[in-house]
């Protein structure tokens, strides 16, 4: 029977009556009096050294209040990197400067130029028009091995070459991988690339900076899913400015998908200029301009090598990488080809001996940084489709070979730094094969075959590894921040609460989720607790959302914090119970004397801890208490996902004829909302196997700036999904058991599908052993016919 | 140029550029922030509106054009006493948005759908949804609420 409230049901949500009705608080629905607006000239070529910039003649334009370059922001700080990887020979990485505004060179179409500021958004845009640029173009380095070459192009002028790290994992010793390879009964090879996306939430990036000369204050408001991360970074990297003058508020976000972590120079620019220029002033990004400024994602150049002994068991395992960062070095692009991706490539499998070499390349392309799943699923893209391979090799039905090589034991400590604390991956994928019916497969197959179209069926596993974290050995690792998150709980006199949480909400539900968790720790209606997230004056600090992490890290902090809460109301029950503390039971709202019929109300005892007339003298008014929750480990959801296709072999289109997921995210507070997290994960990665490609020509030309270019998923692309949750190993180290769902669907469902799509070609008499992403009618009738 | 047309019941005036947009009137000169701009090329349906009953993407028309019109936007469809309508019901029983930032265009959509065809198929609903981007869902939910609002059995359908 399905709960109605508390951990566990599918509440509705709460905050979906303001986003039906119109009400919703979006960046771009805040005006501030008295604004300007600002538009940035941008770089229409990928490369080049800035000779001049002339705005006399745009100064001089209706409207315009001050034009700003780079010469503007030579005394002020670069955007910064989050995360400081080091080579494989000891030495940290390469990390260029990344100015707010261009200086000395362009280096990627859409690099700032100018901005300009003006009373209206249309006269910015005007006066941008007669700006005068003297750009030498230079080479473009685009194709990341040719970037690798001694002789190459450099991007930034003042490194040693284009390779921002060499970085390996693993096995150190490349004799004894050569030896196990050599030794190998069969050893399974595949080149792939990992295709480049844009992450695209719906909301275009905003931002409006305001300064208070009375107070010496700032505020921003802008599209992030970490406000404390973007006024931390800003603050003490880029404008100098005391973080205790600087508000930043993300409200209502449309959506972020990773692309909204990083600060970005935009946001400090307005932040900057509504000081400078006496006014608030306000950005909102055009998609086209999204396109060209949003970092991106993936874009990695892959070869994998599996070796299996004479039983198929799997022996060792090497991949090379080329992992393309852009032209410059975004929030956390370094971590992702390195720590969350080298990490992954154990997968689900117990091989011994692994060596994860990735090469980082600057290029002339936008920066390059995390997107829901960031280095998971490439990782899991480039395992999934060499074992894929391995089995087709071999003969092999590919589930059975994945699950000879599980791991079954736990904890399981990879060869590649993690410790799966627990897992049941051949539960699971009993759970998929009968979600996913795979007994009635071949019945399928047999009808689409009569139809003239062939079938296949893509398995697919995967592991993520989310709430990144202990801080202090991701410090180890290089990262310049600290991963845990904080709650505050506030109690009000008359019994409801506030929560405010570092996590933000974009499309999540925590308005609704974090609630079914105190309301069923204290017994009270959910409708008694609220959220308040989204505004560095109102919460603590904490690390906001992304990487899965929220429910495991911020709404670990959330129980701590109403722990302290309970544990402070139970000594207040007691004094108005005339009992001790350690008889004094909560339950459904009631705080009762073990063993007796005495009893006093969770509002009563909340209006005595701010009335506090009869009351304990030891203890302290109020009832209100923050907790930070630093975890012990990542959190390991896995899962086993099934993809069928049919493939038309008259014109290579393929369409998704169903597609089931099967996970464990451990213990579940909302099943609705982590239903909907899966399908919107499946629906991106549909859209990377079969649609979305970011692609640039040869002189660093943005091929794919807008939507009549860059094929997002349409709802007539995908199906309905099969979604089973059911498997469930709760996290060993949380206190709610949770493991975090928001990136499993982007991550188990690229390789699902490409397995697919081989599949219905091999069984239908073509050999093809791959094809890469984006799996485009085009490439897969090329694929038929060589 | 002076324009005026009927929003959401209420007439309503303006002085206007004659290159601002529809959207752009509706949200900066009336500031009706509930209809979204999330595109530059008329594809991504988030500043859906209704003009003369029609589905229009506000993006893709002057205001000039709407002079005279009778205009529907997001913030027009709750009930008269301010409950959600049977599409909107539908979309927050099934969980059919996310972020949010879609949803004004997809509802105007639904209602533009149901209008015209009070009963669709899933594949009627997909194919009429071409024109509206959805970044969070999978479409999934959308859909299924869609057809429930439409008054079909979506119990079958899998997972919520």
């Amino acid at each position: 029977m399905p709960k109605d409230s508390g951990i566990g049901a599918s509440s509705k949500r709460r905050e979906d009556v303001r986003f039906l009705t119109g009400a919703g608080n979006y960046t771009d629905d805040i005006n501030v009096h008295g604004q300007a607006y600002v538009h940035f000239l941008r770089s229409d070529i990928a490369h080049g050294r800035i000779k001049s910039v002339d705005t006399s003649a745009a100064e001089a334009m209706p409207g315009v209040v001050r034009v700003f370059t780079g010469k503007d922001f030579e005394g002020v700080g670069g955007m910064p990197c989050g995360w400081e990887v080091t080579d494989k020979h000891g030495a940290p990485m390469q990390e260029p400067p990344h100015p707010i505004l261009a200086q000395g060179k362009v280096r990627h179409v859409g690099d700032p130029i100018a901005a300009i500021v003006a009373d209206s958004l249309e006269q910015a845009r005007d006066a941008a028009e007669a700006i005068d640029l003297d750009i030498e173009e230079l080479p473009a380095v685009i194709d990341m091995k040719a970037a690798a070459q001694d002789d190459a192009t450099l991007v930034h002028d003042d490194l040693k070459n284009n390779i921002c790290y060499d970085w390996q994992l693993g096995e150190t010793d490349d004799a004894k991988v050569d030896e196990v390879f050599a030794n190998a009964a069969h050893v399974t090879t595949l080149d792939l690339v990992n295709n480049r996306l844009v992450a695209n939430p719906m909301e275009p990036r905003v931002a409006v900076g305001e300064y208070k000369r009375g107070t010496d204050e700032y505020t921003l408001f802008t599209t992030s899913q970490n406000p404390h991360v973007i006024r931390l970074l800003m603050c003490a990297f880029v404008l100098g400015l005391p973080e205790h003058k600087v508000r930043v508020v993300a409200p209502d976000v449309g959506g972020g998908f990773g692309t909204k972590i990083f600060h970005y120079a935009e946001e400090a620019f307005c932040t900057f200029a509504a000081k400078a220029c006496g006014r608030p002033v306000k950005w909102t990004s055009s998609r086209s301009e999204a396109f060209m400024s949003d970092a991106h994602g993936r874009d990695h150049v892959s070869k994998i090598e599996l070796a299996l002994d004479a039983d198929n068991n799997f022996i060792g395992l090497r991949t090379n990488t080329y992992a393309n960062l852009g032209a410059y070095l975004s929030t956390f692009s370094s971590s992702v080809p390195t720590w969350l991706h080298g990490t992954l490539m154990a997968g689900n499998y117990k091989t011994p001996v692994i060596q994860v070499n990735v090469k980082a390349m600057f290029t002339n392309t936008v920066p390059v940084d995390a997107y829901r799943g960031a280095g998971r699923p490439e990782a899991t893209f480039q395992l999934e489709r060499v074992v894929d391979k391995a089995a087709r090799e071999l003969g092999l039905d590919p589930i059975a070979l994945r699950r000879q090589n599980f791991v079954t034991q736990f904890p399981y400590d990879t060869p590649v730094a993690l410790t799966y604390d627990t897992g049941d991956y051949n539960g699971t994928m009993d759970k998929l094969e009968a979600a996913a019916d795979l007994a009635g497969f071949a019945a399928r197959k047999a009808e689409s075959e009569a139809n003239g179209k062939l079938r296949g069926l893509g398995i697919n596993c995967y592991i993520e590894a989310c709430g990144i974290a202990p801080s202090n050995i991701v410090g180890m690792l290089g990262a310049r921040a600290g991963l845990y998150d904080a709650a505050t709980v506030r109690v009000n006199a008359t019994g409801s609460i506030s929560v405010m949480v570092g996590a933000h909400s974009h499309g999540q539900g925590h308005e609704t989720a974090f609630p079914q968790v105190v309301a069923d720790m204290i017994g009270i209606d959910e409708s008694m607790i609220e959220i308040v997230h989204g505004d560095t004056s109102k919460i603590p600090f904490g690390m906001g959302t992304y990487g899965s992490r929220s429910l495991a890290v911020c709404g670990s902090a959330m129980v701590k914090a109403t722990e302290k809460v309970i544990e402070k109301a139970k000594k207040i029950a007691a004094h108005l119970l005339e009992a001790s503390e350690a008889d004094i039971e909560l339950k459904d709202g009631q705080f009762s004397v073990a063993g007796t019929d005495k009893s006093v109300a969770w509002g009563d005892v909340t209006l005595t801890a701010y009335v506090p007339h009869n009351y304990p003298l030891e203890v302290e008014p109020g009832l209100e208490e923050t907790a930070f929750y630093d975890p012990a480990n990542f959190t390991f959801p896995a899962g086993a996902y099934a993809c069928e296709v049919e493939v038309d072999p008259d014109t290579g289109q393929v369409s998704i004829e169903k597609f089931t997921a099967a996970d464990d995210f451990g213990n579940i507070i909302n099943p609705m909302i982590v239903d909907g997290q899966v399908h919107g994960g499946i629906g991106q990665g549909i859209g990377q196997a079969l649609l979305e490609n970011c692609a640039y020509d040869e002189n660093g030309q943005l091929l794919s700036a807008s939507y009549m270019d860059y094929a997002m998923p349409r709802a007539d692309d995908v199906p309905f999904y099969g979604v089973d949750h059911s498997s469930q190993t709760p996290c060993t180290h949380n206190p709610l058991g949770v493991k975090g769902c928001g990136e499993a669907g982007a991550i188990g469902s690229p390789p699902a599908v490409v397995n697919a799509v081989l599949d219905a070609l091999n069984s239908g008499g073509k050999a093809v052993d791959h094809i890469d992403m984006p799996v485009s009618p085009s490439r897969v009738w090329a694929a038929m016919n060589s | 140029m002076k324009i005026t047309m009927t929003v959401n019941g209420k007439a309503v005036s303006g002085d206007v550029e004659g290159r601002t947009l529809l959207s752009g009137f509706l949200r900066e000169h009336l500031s009706l922030t509930g209809t979204h701009v999330g595109c530059d090329t008329a594809q991504c349906g988030a500043c859906l509106v209704h003009v003369n009953g029609e589905a229009v993407k506000s993006c893709n028309m002057l205001a000039a054009e709407a002079d005279g019109a009778d205009v529907g936007t997001i913030e027009g469809q709750a009930n008269a006493d301010g409950s959600l309508n049977a599409i909107q019901q539908a979309f927050q029983d099934h969980h059919g948005l996310q972020c949010g930032f879609c949803t004004p265009g997809m509802v105007m959509s639904a209602a533009a759908l149901l209008k015209e065809n009070p009963r669709p198929t899933e594949a009627e609903i997909r194919k009429y949804l071409e024109g509206n981007l959805c970044r969070c869902t999978g479409y999934h939910n959308i859909v299924k609420a869609i057809m429930a609002a439409s008054g079909q059995d979506v119990s079958s359908i899998a997972a919520e």
